[in-house]
Order: C-alpha cells, then structure tokens, then sequence
C-alpha cells in the first residue's frame, strides 16, 4: 500500500488530487466574518443577526483591557486582549433572540456590556 | 446550647420562625463527630458602599448603618457574622476602593459581636485580583472550625474572569481530605458555584471542580451572595442558599431581558433588600434560615 502511494506521489497524481480538492474548497462560499469591537463598556455592534446552521466567524478586537465575549445559548466564548484577533466560529442551533455578555470583570460599567444575537431560520 | 434553644422558641413566640433546609443526606445515621451546641450565625451581603443611585436606593448611605443597628437589636447575638462579598461598589480607582474599603470597615467595627468574618466579591476585588481588599481584610480564601462544623470560604471574584483557580482548588482538596465523610461542612462563596443564569453572570467558571470536590462528603451546605435575592437550589445532594442584598434587589433569574436593579419604592422602603441568621443544628445537620429586614416595618 505504501509502495502504491509513494509511486502514486511520485506520478504527481495524489498531489494533483489534492490541488483539485482546494480547488473545490475554494469554490465553496467564505464563511461570513463578523468583527467585533469591544471596549469600555460596550460591545460594538450590540446585535448581532445570524441565520440558524450558517457558520459565521466572529472576530473580536479591543484597545482597551482584557475582556471576554460569552454566548451561553451556545456554549460560546473568547477571552478578548489588547492587540491580539480573537476569532470564535460559531454556528447557530436554533433561532430566537440570545445574550452575549463580557465575562471578564473589566471596569467600572462591566455589569451593563452585553448584547444579543438574533437568529433567524 | 440553651441560647439556641431559646432563640428558636422567641422565633416560634414572634412569628419570626425560618425555613428549615436540611444539608443532603442529613437525618441518617448519627452524626460520629463529638456532640456539639447548636449555634447561629448571621450572613450579610452585597453591601455595596460607595454605590450611588438614588432611584435605585436614595439611602445608599444609611442602610449599610441601618443593617449593623439592626443586627445589633437582635434578640440574641449570633456566635459570628458573615459578609458574604461585594462589601463596596467597584471603582476603576484603586484609591477610591481603599477609601470605601476603609470606610466599611469602620462602618462594621460597631457591630457588637466582634467575630466577623469578609469575604471579597468581583466589585472588590476583580479590578486588582484581591490586592486591596487583602490589605483590609487578609487572605480571601480560608476556613475554620466552629462548634462541629467546618467552614470554608472560597474566592471566586479576584480572579476577574470568575476562576477559583488551580492554586485555590488544590488547596480546597486538601483541606476537605482532612474531613470525614458525613462531617459538617458549610461553604461561603460570593459567586453560585453552578450555573445559576450565566446570561447574566450568575456563575462560577470553574464552580463544576469545586462542587465535584465536594460531593463525596455527605452534609454539605453553601451560602453565598452575588445575585441580590434569595434563591435556593440543590446540586445532587448540596444545598445553596443565596442571599439579600444591602442595596437594591436584583430581578429573578432571567426574568425580564437585561440584569437591572429593581427600583426603590418609596411606598415599601427598604423592600427586598435584609440580612438573614442560619441556626445550625449540628446533629441533624439541618440549617433554619431566618430573613431580616433592614428595618422593622
């Protein structure tokens, strides 16, 4: 078997098999990227509209202090810290409207920096 | 002994009787430890100072007071008090939290019982992982021994992410071994140590390690503060009683969309808000929660 494969990849025929397959990848829709900025007290944006089953990466940037993104509906969370892109892929298991809150205590108007995630079918 | 006896009868005599909750498995085999006084204690909590809201409570400034007075005027005075966190309200200023750190204190020294015990919550302490609140009041996490019970005091609010941490959970595993199974052991935490609402903060992020040390020991029970109400749930057989706050009532877990005080009513002042004594009956392992108001109505 091993033989077959090495004589395969010596053919180039496995490598192009590969390049065909990125081919398809890349042909395939780029997952929606969301940024989000937090920052003392406040996430920006504060509703975030997502389709139920459609994968979105959130990217999370903030100048401030360290903070955190939680979305306990679904099990969801990134520590978010200066200079540095935090990225959560996230995909959506039901609809309806849903928390996320900063979980990392940050500052005097920490308790009021959430927002919320619609759903949609 | 006696004192409890009586205290209980005057709660019986002034209507003023709590809610019995027996720790888990308590009411099963007698209790092997050495035969002790049943006792009480009070908790406070929450206490806020340096909060200002007048909408929320125009007397930000009195009912922290108005709490030490009326513990004070109990009937019987407990064996200790217990201040469960939040003991100021955060301020990204660290002379400021010193300030209102300070003042509290000074506020509490004229409780009459002189055996008070602090713990810190997040507005203390997650600003500057403890630092200050340890100059006041000293180590965060701890526990002691009183009349057969085992009490522990566990930090989850230095840590501003919500941790109790590698470090304090060692410590807590070794200080349970030393326990027997079916000892008495009462925790105090400002945070639930479960997943109360984490939509509102309501949790501890690693509260599942130190109930999971926990569960082998058969009577446990935990107090604990943080959500400005009473609440009482079990996890398995471990009890958790949160309590009132002494500066605004929060709503019920996920009651309304947003975690927001409930508003002062100037018709019932005061209202939601009091203090609580726990009367142990070591033997039985059974805790009678009685709640105060700040003031008498």
């Amino acid at each position: 078997m091993k033989l077959e494969r090495r004589r395969l990849l010596a053919a180039g025929i496995v490598t192009a098999a590969g390049v065909a397959f990125g081919a398809v990848a890349l042909a395939q829709p780029k997952e929606k990227v969301i940024r989000v900025t937090a920052r003392k007290w406040v996430f920006l944006p504060r509703e975030i509209r997502l389709k139920k089953g459609v994968p979105v990466v959130l990217e999370f940037v903030t100048a401030d202090v360290v903070m955190g993104f939680n979305a306990p509906d679904f099990n969801a969370r990134a520590d978010i810290i200066p200079g540095k892109v935090s990225r959560l892929r996230l995909v959506p298991d039901k609809t309806g409207t849903f928390v996320f809150l900063c979980d990392i205590f940050c500052g005097d108007g920490h308790e009021g920096m959430s927002g919320q995630i619609h759903v949609v079918a | 002994m006696r004192q409890s006896i009586d205290r209980r009868d005057f709660l019986k005599l002034a209507g003023l009787g709590g809610v019995v909750f027996a720790s888990g498995l308590a009411g099963g085999a007698k209790f092997a430890g050495a035969a002790q006084d049943d006792f009480y204690f009070v908790q406070l909590s929450d206490t806020h100072w340096g909060f200002n809201g007048p909408v929320v409570n125009p007397d930000a400034g009195g009912t922290l007071p108005k709490a030490v007075a009326a513990v004070n005027s109990l009937d019987f005075q407990p064996d200790f008090v217990v201040f469960t966190g939040d003991l100021t309200h955060t301020t990204d200023d660290p002379k400021e939290r010193r300030r209102r750190l300070a003042e509290f204190r000074d506020i509490v020294k004229d409780l009459k019982n002189k055996n008070v015990r602090f713990m810190p919550g997040e507005h203390d302490a997650a600003l500057d992982n403890g630092q200050a609140w340890k100059e006041f009041f000293g180590a965060s996490y701890y526990s002691f021994d009183h009349k057969g019970v085992h009490f522990v005091a566990i930090d989850n609010v230095s840590d501003p992410a919500a941790r109790i941490g590698e470090q304090q959970l060692a410590w807590l595993k070794s200080d349970l071994a030393k326990q027997a199974a079916d000892g008495r052991i009462v925790v105090f935490t400002h945070r639930p140590l479960f997943d109360l609402y984490p939509q509102w903060d309501w949790a501890t992020r690693d509260g599942a390690q130190a109930i999971e040390l926990l569960m082998p020991h058969k009577n446990v029970t935990v107090f604990y503060g943080h959500i400005h109400q009473e609440h009482h749930q079990m996890t398995g057989h471990i009890a958790h009683h949160s309590a009132k706050s002494l500066i605004f009532p929060l709503p019920a877990p996920g009651s309304q969309p947003k975690r927001a005080p409930i508003l002062w009513d100037p018709a019932q002042p005061y209202k939601g808000l009091g203090f609580r004594g726990v009367d142990a009956e070591v033997q039985k392992a059974e805790y009678e929660i009685t709640e105060y108001p700040v003031k008498k109505a």
